[in-house]
């Protein structure tokens, strides 16, 4: 991707969607499309509310602990899986299988094991996102070159000195590549766990303004949500970017 | 070479499972440990099942036996006759739509400027909150289900036909011009046999995104199908019955999605094909 | 001395020869680095004449310039008289990084440039074997470039340049990412193929001993920003056994001169 005119002109174009919302709202063409410009004042108006304040700890702190588990739980496995053949060949197959297939059918199971709360909402949260981190940590600790991983045991490492001190730090690149993307997962485990359980946070919101057709409101949550999920994406991608240089260089 | 790769690792990063090509590699493990994995995953499943875990927990031979049960009283048959048509249709018609968009904001500038913001804000947003809202635009039926399904695949399939139109090799544009191609020659005789494998690959996970798409659908809309069947079956607390139906539709979707990757390296890969 | 002693013969050559490619005032900056300053070339026909020097002098540079791959800054350069704006039926050039079709086979490789040109499946793909058995490829016509190694995949990349009929050949860097001893071999081949086809060569390289080895005039760049230093044109009898050239007390001469004048570019 060229690094010049990409991040400027995708803002400039979004503007571009956003007047043409502003024109198709004024015009009442859709009546589910209210003017861009009430969005955003019902915007401003949600989140003084606290209803959505209640929502968004609700909802953060779910996403909050399902990442934090899925990374705990993800990263260890991921190391291990790339340095140990036989926990590869026995959980890799299942590591594919889940990190591609539709998991929002497995959240139902979720419900009934533990039961219509925030638990549920963490596990979705969790199970959405930590496939991704296994796949890609195991990748990235399959990427150490040998010779760096020899230089160390010539110069005495112990075992954990050399997980600590040379894969990880190796293998972060990639590390921090599958957070992301286990970040943007987490993100929809979070949404599809609230909209199918239905009576908790951004989902109990949801239910309520597209049932009462507040279409103002509804569009106005879509919008912080989706902000929401561009920002981490964003962050992450700020500190893959310095832990670039030597990504780079390793090749 | 490398550079290949990494073009193409990049691809699959912006979309959904950035499954780095090895790590893919169900087809390179031995059929033996793949069915002692099998096995081992069955016999934990039958041992949680036995402890029980909780009491919404089946063991794993209850769950084959209520597998074969659907299967034997249409049930399941029905369900996936109904839950087949809006997925096969909504994936259809992304890539169709997908494809050529991708195409035409990979080549050119002013579609990019204008459509890939929007589609890498839908690829990393929760889209799952349209669901809702095209139940009301569109009713409870077989539209409402294939726009569901579209509004999961259309971005994977979009941005990855656009980077493969992209990223496509420098070096043969250089020579098809050197020998003359017009941009018409260049565009069919260059730009695609190059981006295919990767517009493929866009097209596999797409059908990965769609069959969230459909799940979530008839979960979120309406209970028809394969989600009818989750449903019913938890609200009588037949677990069994609704695990079978949940690890079906797992697997058919894994199934599906090994097979494309089959054709992928089959046709689109002759570096790759049978090595 | 030896050097005064070849300019002079060389000027003498000059006027016997008609140039077939001209190069006049050519100059290239990319921002503020000139690439190349000031180039006056002329290219005989029938002959190869070989483009060398250290990285930096903008010899590929000056060969896709001459290619119409890439537009001068300043200046200009003619084919048979006519001036290139852009590629041109009259010149195939021949990458340094293959430039292959991976989804195509060496037959549809080869004739890819007739393709271009809508010449008939039958003949270009009578045209392509005939050019494949002579660079040595017959049996291989059904393969794709993966399965080849990197000598063979320039040999396709040869009969693709030569199957277009064109009457001058650009070689960028050809062996450059061939192994050595396929290299050699390869350099054999085309001094025999050469004997056989009436085409003028222009060709880029780094390397001093394959300079000599096959060409017929040797233009020497020197870098930063790119100049015309000399022109030497080794007097090797290339008839008989190719082996013998590398014995060749005048091959080995020009090589240590040339390798004397380049030595203060070397850092």
């Amino acid at each position: 991707m060229t690094p010049f005119g990409y991040r400027i002109p995708m803002m400039a174009s979004l503007l571009v969607w956003c007047v043409a919302w502003e024109i198709v709202g004024r015009l009442d063409l859709v009546f589910l499309l209210p003017p861009f410009s009430d969005v955003l004042a019902a915007a401003v108006q949600l989140v003084q509310t606290s209803s959505w304040q209640d929502a968004t700890v609700t909802t953060l702190r779910a996403f909050a602990t399902g990442m934090a588990l899925a990374i705990m739980c993800g990263v260890p496995l991921g190391a291990l899986m790339g340095r140990v053949k036989i926990a590869d060949d026995l959980l890799g197959m299942w590591v594919n299988i889940f990190s591609s297939a539709p998991l929002s059918a497995l959240v139902p199971v979720l419900m009934i094991l533990f039961g219509f709360g925030e638990r549920t909402i963490i596990a979705a949260v969790f199970l959405f996102a930590v496939w991704i981190i296994v796949l890609d940590t195991r990748a990235g600790v399959r990427h150490v070159s040998p010779s760096l991983i020899e230089m160390a045991r010539s110069y005495g490492a112990t075992k954990p000195a050399l997980y600590a001190k040379i894969i990880l730090w190796a293998a972060l690149p990639e590390i921090l590549a599958g957070i992301r993307l286990g970040l943007i997962r987490g993100v929809k485990g979070v949404v599809i766990g609230q909209l199918l359980v239905a009576i908790v946070g951004y989902g109990a919101l949801f239910e309520t303004f597209s049932r009462n057709f507040r279409m103002a409101e509804f569009w106005a949550l879509t919008i912080i949500l989706f902000a929401f999920a561009m920002l981490i994406a964003e962050l992450i991608e700020r500190i893959e970017g310095k832990v670039e240089y030597y990504a780079g260089a390793r090749q | 070479m490398a550079t290949n790769v990494r073009t193409e690792s990049e691809a699959t990063n912006l979309t959904l499972p950035a499954t780095s090509e090895e790590a893919i590699g169900l087809r390179d493990r031995p059929i033996i440990l793949r069915l002692v994995s099998i096995a081992l995953f069955a016999g934990i499943w039958e041992i949680a099942g036995r402890i029980p875990v909780s009491f919404a927990f089946p063991t794993f031979s209850d769950t084959i036996a209520a597998f074969f049960g659907l299967i034997a009283d249409g049930s399941m048959p029905a369900a996936y006759l109904s839950t087949l048509q809006p997925l096969v249709l909504g994936v259809l018609l992304s890539t169709f739509l997908g494809v050529g968009i991708g195409i035409v904001c990979g080549l050119s500038r002013a579609g990019e400027w204008l459509l890939i913001p929007v589609f890498i804000v839908l690829q990393a947003a929760p889209v799952a909150a349209f669901i809702p809202l095209v139940t009301f635009v569109y009713g409870i039926g077989m539209t409402a289900k294939t726009i569901a399904v579209m509004i999961l695949a259309l971005p994977v399939i979009v941005l990855n036909t656009y980077k493969a139109v992209r990223n496509v090799n420098e070096s043969l544009l250089v020579m098809c011009r050197s020998f003359l191609g017009t941009r018409w020659q260049t565009i069919t005789r260059i730009i695609l046999p190059d981006a295919s494998p990767v517009i493929f690959a866009g097209l596999r996970l797409g059908v990965a995104a769609g069959f969230v798409g459909v799940v979530l659908a008839e979960l979120l809309i309406t209970p028809t199908g394969i989600g009818d069947l989750i449903t019913f079956h938890r609200s009588r607390a037949d677990y069994a019955e609704m695990y079978a139906t949940i690890a079906s539709i797992i697997a058919l979707s894994t199934l599906t999605l090994v097979f494309l990757q089959w054709i992928e390296v089959r046709v689109f890969r002759p570096e790759k094909r049978g090595a | 001395m030896a050097v005064t002693a070849l300019r002079e013969k060389q000027s003498a050559v000059h006027t016997s020869v008609e140039a077939i490619v001209e190069v006049k005032g050519i100059c290239k900056s990319y921002g503020n680095v000139e690439a190349l300053r000031d180039i006056d070339l002329d290219f005989p026909r029938g002959k190869l004449t070989s483009l060398l020097g250290p990285s930096g002098c903008g010899k590929t540079t000056l060969l896709k310039i001459i290619a119409g791959l890439i537009g001068a800054s300043a200046g200009s350069v003619t084919v048979d008289g006519k001036h290139v704006s852009g590629p041109g039926p009259e010149r195939a050039f021949v990458f340094q990084d293959f430039a292959l079709m991976p989804w195509a086979t060496v037959l549809r490789n080869v004739a890819f440039g007739l393709e271009l040109r809508g010449t008939g499946k039958t003949e270009r793909e009578e045209t392509a074997r005939r050019y494949i058995a002579q660079v040595g490829l017959s049996g291989f016509e059904d393969k794709y470039p993966h399965e080849l190694s990197g000598g063979m995949r320039q040999r396709v990349g040869l009969a693709r340049a030569l199957s277009v009929d064109a009457e001058v050949l650009l070689l960028d860097e050809p062996f450059s990412a061939v192994d050595e001893q396929n290299r050699r071999k390869f350099q054999e081949d085309l001094i025999r193929l050469r004997s056989k086809q009436n085409k003028t060569f222009i060709f880029v390289t780094h390397s001093i001993e394959e300079a000599v080895y096959i060409s017929d005039r040797i233009v020497l760049l020197s870098p930063r920003p790119g100049r015309v230093s000399q022109v030497i044109e080794p007097d090797i009898n290339r008839s008989g056994d190719p082996d013998r050239i590398h014995r060749d007390q005048h091959y080995l001469d020009t090589v240590e001169e040339i390798w004397q004048g380049l030595k203060q570019y070397v850092e």
